[in-house]
């Protein structure tokens, strides 16, 4: 008899506090300055295509070296106007970073990202906005979903004199940033400080708890408005496919993740000494850290390929590891073990390439024990948000759009992780919105 | 090992590192502390007469370039604010615990025979080296008749060196101003009044920075501010320029110079004794770095010395000078042209944007597949250097010499010169 140890409490309030502080703390106004310094203020710098939000970085990254942080604030917000969570969140080793020309030159490139926060933060703090509301339009644009995509969106409509009605199925906006991202990447609440940054615009009404397809139908929303977009995000995840998945002790990882963002006292949420987390992104990153932060023993983290064909980073695997996460590649879940109904193990099957670099298993097993199974194999588009509507196309599970952002159906427009834009991250999303307003703006004028 | 004594103007020390007159000569603690970290020589802070000046708070400016703490400096301070005696006796005691090192002392006192020849009175018996006659300072001091409001004027040089030397035997050294429109007057007068060398450049005139919320000059004392002496590495050029000049002239180029100006590091002392230095003085990588800079320093020059066979200072001494000529004389046939190394580029385009928008349009840019580099046009290129200092990776940009190597042509016979000497 196997015995299960799953409990809350296992690290006292003064470890947890400093566990799910700020993981990478902010430069200082001396650090800012030397390493904005570093920057050699490229022509037409690679860096800037690197972006796909195009923020033009050696130009804020200079202001930033001559004290001039509104302008250097206003470089970067005019492009992404979630520019304070994209410091925080960007996995600039592969963006921004990796296209530095110091990478090219010693692998130390200028620390962007950290740049990119220094000069966000310190105007944040000023509780300004640099955008204005263009004349009224008279237009009014549903925006549904309100994460990274949908606000990206519907602030430039509203800087464009559109009406934006952003219609969020949960209690609060931002998304992903609020609900499915690490605890430590997003301190003091900084999503819903980024939020009010946002809305103090105007023109934007907020209409939460009205889940698509449920509370709202798109239907109705394309009588009401002069158009819609679609930024609802993906709703569903993966299994993985073995039997009795459903069992205790076997969950998703998004769905802790977000009861973890949410919850007020981390000492009162439950954790396994023994912990596996299955896939190889960034949610399988920041559940199997968050898991070691709360305290767990043993945390793996099991891929069933190598650490190049990770989804996360060289860097947030790096990160994994130094905060004592194990990350086991080339095994791939075969059966889960259980006692009365709880898992208590994987059963997994080694991995290879075969000569045609096809994956397949060598035949070889490993069992490994575990008290908590986290899902992080990624995730998809919910089904029901489209229920009692007509439908728009849709490919290779995600809503298809063309270059302007536009669906299938006349007068609707997505974008964000719901469509295949590009990778799913913050600040794709942030740019399909942008794209995406520019172009509804162009189709109503 | 190379032997790194020196010899200025019969100032004898071990090598030839020694701290100018400032802050950190000012007493026993520090000089002491100076010696023993291997300083060859100090110029002591300079002596007045009795009662002692009295300084302000909030004293020195400073100028930061990209990051770079302290690439300028500048400060309103005044000759020593201790009572003469007390500096007599910390002389007098540490010439006799170091007595191999150079002890100089600095004086500046009002432009009396009378003034001049007590407080030579006071130093000869500390034992000291020499002396050094500050008609350098341009803050201050020079408003009461002293510094360099002397150093300004050639005829006021000449005098009060005389005064000097006709009461002592003592080497005397000539600290000069930079603030002239020519440095060889002051060095010329200093000779014709006796003086037995030059020490320069004492601080440039400056104001380095404004406050923008007092608006007032940095530094700020109670809201004002006041013009200052300039220093540290960014007046390195000037200074090279104006001991190049007094070695050069035909007057005074026999004339030892102890030369100062923004010496940081070995490398800076030889290139102002490659230019005729006998010596070289430091003070603002001092006063930001402390004593220790001197090991390197010390080490740095023998270990090059090594490399380049040169075993004593005499050796490389001047040997730069008669490379420096005038404009007219330089080869207008010698052409170089930009050379990329394809294999270090980080493809930063500062050589394309700097060449693009300040120089000459010569290099462009080729993009291939999704890549870019960037490629010389040689008809285009001058020769100019900007791309190569523009670049950040070392040696990434080389210059090529691509013409023949045999002909030479100056401008006193180009034929764009309408004065040009007809060559037979």
């Amino acid at each position: 008899m196997t015995t299960i140890d799953v409990q809350a409490g296992r690290l006292s309030q003064e470890q947890l506090s400093e566990n799910f502080s700020d993981s990478h703390p902010p430069l200082n106004s001396g650090n800012a300055i030397v390493e904005a310094n570093r920057c050699y203020f490229c022509f037409d710098a690679p860096c800037i295509d690197a972006c796909p939000t195009a923020i033009d970085i050696p130009n804020f990254i200079r202001k930033i070296s001559t004290g001039n942080l509104k302008g250097s604030a206003r470089d970067i917000f005019s492009q992404n106007i979630m520019g304070g969570m994209c410091a925080r969140v960007c996995p600039t080793e592969t963006l921004c970073e990796g296209a530095c020309v110091r990478e090219t030159q010693d692998h130390q490139p200028v620390r962007i990202g950290e740049l990119q926060r220094y000069a966000t933060d310190s105007y944040l703090e000023t509780s300004e906005t640099f955008f204005e509301r263009a004349e009224s339009s008279g237009k009014k644009i549903a925006v549904v979903g309100g994460g990274p995509a949908g606000l990206s969106c519907a602030h430039r409509l509203a800087v464009l004199g559109h009406h934006a009605v952003v219609f969020e199925a949960r209690e609060k906006l931002s998304g992903l940033n609020e609900y499915g991202i690490a605890a430590y990447k997003t301190v003091n609440d900084f999503a819903q400080r980024e939020v009010d940054f946002i809305l103090k615009i105007g023109g934007i009404e907020i209409r939460t708890n009205q889940r698509l397809g449920q509370d709202v139908k798109l239907e109705d929303l394309r009588q009401e408005f002069d158009a819609v977009f679609l930024s609802v995000g993906l709703g569903d995840v993966n299994s993985l496919g073995l039997e009795s998945e459903e069992i205790a002790g076997v969950y998703d990882a998004v769905d802790t993740i977000l009861e973890l963002r949410q919850s007020v006292n981390l000492a009162e949420l439950s954790v396994g000494r023994r912990v596996i987390v299955i896939g190889g992104g960034s949610t399988a990153i920041d559940i199997a850290v968050q898991s070691k932060k709360l305290g767990a023993e043993d945390v793996t983290l099991a891929y069933r390929r190598g650490p190049e064909q990770m989804n996360a980073t060289w860097k947030e695997q790096e990160f994994a590891q130094t905060n004592g996460v194990r990350v086991k590649h080339w095994v791939a879940p075969k059966s889960l073990r259980s006692e009365n109904g709880h898992v208590t193990g994987i059963e997994f099957e080694c991995m290879e390439l075969n000569p045609e670099g096809k994956l397949r298993g060598t035949g070889e097993f490993r069992h490994m024990e575990a008290d908590v199974v986290f899902k992080a194999i990624g995730q998809l588009l919910e089904d029901s948000v489209f229920s009692g509507s007509e439908m728009p196309a849709i490919e290779g599970g995600k809503i298809n759009v063309n270059l302007e952002f536009e669906t299938s159906l006349p007068g609707v427009w997505a974008g964000g992780d719901c469509v295949g834009s590009g990778e799913d991250l913050t600040v794709q999303s942030v740019e399909d919105g942008k794209q995406a307003a520019l172009s509804i703006h162009r189709r109503l004028k | 090992m190379a032997d790194l004594s020196c010899n200025v103007a019969g100032i004898k020390a071990p090598n030839p590192f020694w701290l100018a007159s400032a802050p950190p000569t000012d007493k026993l603690y520090n000089v002491e502390r100076a010696f023993r970290a291997g300083w060859g020589g100090v110029v002591w802070k300079t002596l007045g007469i009795d009662p002692p000046i009295v300084n302000v708070s909030s004293r020195y400016g400073a100028v930061h370039y990209n990051g770079q703490r302290m690439m300028g400096f500048n400060n309103v301070e005044l000759i020593t604010d201790r009572p003469l005696e007390d500096n007599l006796q910390d002389i007098k005691k540490i010439k006799k615990d170091w007595p191999d090192r150079a002890v100089v002392v600095s004086l500046m006192v009002p432009c009396t025979e009378k003034d001049w020849q007590f407080i030579i009175n006071k130093i000869e018996d500390t034992g000291c080296d020499g002396v050094e006659l500050n008609f350098g300072c341009p803050h201050g001091m020079s408003e009461r008749g002293m510094g360099s409001a002397v150093g300004q004027v050639p005829e006021y040089i000449e005098m009060v060196t005389r005064w000097v030397k006709e009461c002592t035997d003592l080497p005397c050294l000539v600290k000069l101003t930079p603030n002239v429109a020519d440095i060889c007057h002051a060095a010329n007068a200093a000779k014709a009044g006796g003086g037995d060398g030059v020490a320069l450049i004492n601080t440039v005139n400056s104001i380095v920075s404004v406050d923008l919320d007092l608006m007032a000059p940095e530094p700020t004392i109670d809201g004002k501010g006041s013009h200052g002496g300039y220093c540290g590495p960014a007046v390195k050029p000037i200074a090279l320029h104006m001991v190049t000049e007094i070695a050069k002239a035909t007057e005074t180029k026999n004339l030892p110079i102890s030369a100062i100006g923004g010496i940081s590091n070995w490398r800076d002392a030889a290139e102002f004794i490659a230019m005729g230095a006998a010596g070289v003085q430091v003070c603002t990588a001092v006063m930001h770095y402390g004593f220790k800079i001197v090991d390197d320093m010390i080490d740095g020059l023998n270990n090059w010395m090594d490399e380049k066979g040169y075993e004593t200072l005499e050796d490389f001494r001047g040997i730069a000078v008669p490379n420096v000529t005038e404009w007219q004389f330089l080869n207008l046939k010698y052409d170089i042209k930009a050379r990329i190394d394809e294999s270090t580029c980080i493809h930063c385009g500062l050589c394309h944007i700097s060449c693009e928008d300040a120089s000459h349009q010569a290099i462009r840019i080729i993009k291939e597949n999704g890549d870019r580099r960037f490629e010389v046009i040689d008809k285009e290129c001058v020769g100019c250097n900007l791309c190569m200092f523009a670049c950040p990776v070392p040696d990434c940009i080389t210059m090529e010499r691509v013409d023949s190597g045999t002909e030479y042509q100056n401008w006193t016979t180009h034929e764009n010169n309408p004065m040009r000497v007809e060559e037979n």
